[in-house]
């Protein structure tokens, strides 16, 4: 089983690639969309390479969730995380600070969950 | 004019690789915009040849089922001036497939030459998230795509 400084070391060169991001960029806490700059396309490229670099199977939506903040569910409630939410947001994605997440449960801070770190966990849990 | 950038397949292996051909002629239009006295394939083009050859490769794992839509161009690079009198052959090779889209490696040769090479990302559109509005299998035919597809996997003309 690889350590996490190897995993990071290949998360890191996968989001340079699929980015077009300089390696000092590529933190642990560095957010896909806020400091990396990715787009929703560019969420199914890391998914490729990422499956590439790691010769594992990554299926749909478990790396990253999607529809979470569909309407018609009981998981948002007036633009926040409802607390029945937040219990699914950790059956779904474990590999996410949920608990951090929580102190400002906005829809908008969603997209804060998908850092770097979060691909490292992610593929920690799946690699281990 | 037909936005059609390859000529024919030569070859064909479903759900693995493709190769296309473009021969490029001094009879296409643009060739005498770009550029006036210098003619040489836009670059553009032979991204879209890479990207068609590619594209069918991956639209024929779903049987054309599936809308594939180009999304992403993660890296392209050019090596070398393509001229009139020159035959494209550009390679596809199927890195990645999945219910949202699939990868492709593509190059494109000139004989022995490299004279480009790509990744290139296609998304599947749904009837939901593309309004409705595609129909794969109406815009490949209508298109008469497959007709490129006519040359079997041999290259010789059987089928």
């Amino acid at each position: 089983m690889p350590t996490r400084d190897e995993i990071f070391s290949k998360v890191q060169s996968t989001l340079i690639d699929a980015l077009g991001v300089d390696d000092e960029d590529v933190t642990e806490s560095a957010r896909l969309s806020a400091d990396l700059g990715a787009e929703s396309i560019d969420f199914l490229d890391i998914v490729f390479r990422l499956e590439k670099n790691f010769g594992t199977k990554i299926p749909r939506g478990e790396l990253f969730p999607e529809n979470f903040a569909a309407a018609g569910t009981s998981y948002v409630s007036n633009g926040t995380v409802t607390a029945e939410g937040l219990k699914e947001l950790k059956i779904r994605m474990p590999h996410a600070d949920i608990d951090g997440f929580a102190k400002n449960p906005k829809v908008e801070n969603l997209q804060e969950l998908f850092t770097v770190g979060m691909i490292v966990n992610f593929l920690e849990r799946k690699l281990g | 004019m037909r936005w059609i950038w390859i000529d024919r397949f030569v070859e064909f292996e479903k759900g693995s690789h493709a190769k296309a051909i473009k021969n490029v002629s001094l009879a296409e239009e643009h060739l005498h915009d770009h550029f006036p006295g210098f003619p040489v394939m836009p670059a553009s083009l032979m991204l879209e040849g890479m990207a068609q050859t590619g594209g069918i490769l991956l639209g024929d794992v779903n049987n054309f089922e599936r809308a594939v839509i180009l999304a992403k161009v993660p890296k392209v690079s050019y090596h070398g001036w393509v001229v009139p009198g020159d035959t494209l052959t550009y390679s596809a090779q199927l890195a990645n497939v999945s219910d949202e889209g699939g990868m492709v490696s593509c190059t494109a040769h000139v004989g022995e030459r490299l004279v480009a090479e790509a990744e290139i990302v296609f998304a599947h559109v749904t009837a939901e998230s593309g309004n409705g509005a595609i129909d794969q299998k109406s815009f490949v035919f209508s298109m008469r795509l497959l007709g490129v597809m006519d040359v079997g996997k041999a290259g010789t003309g059987s089928k």
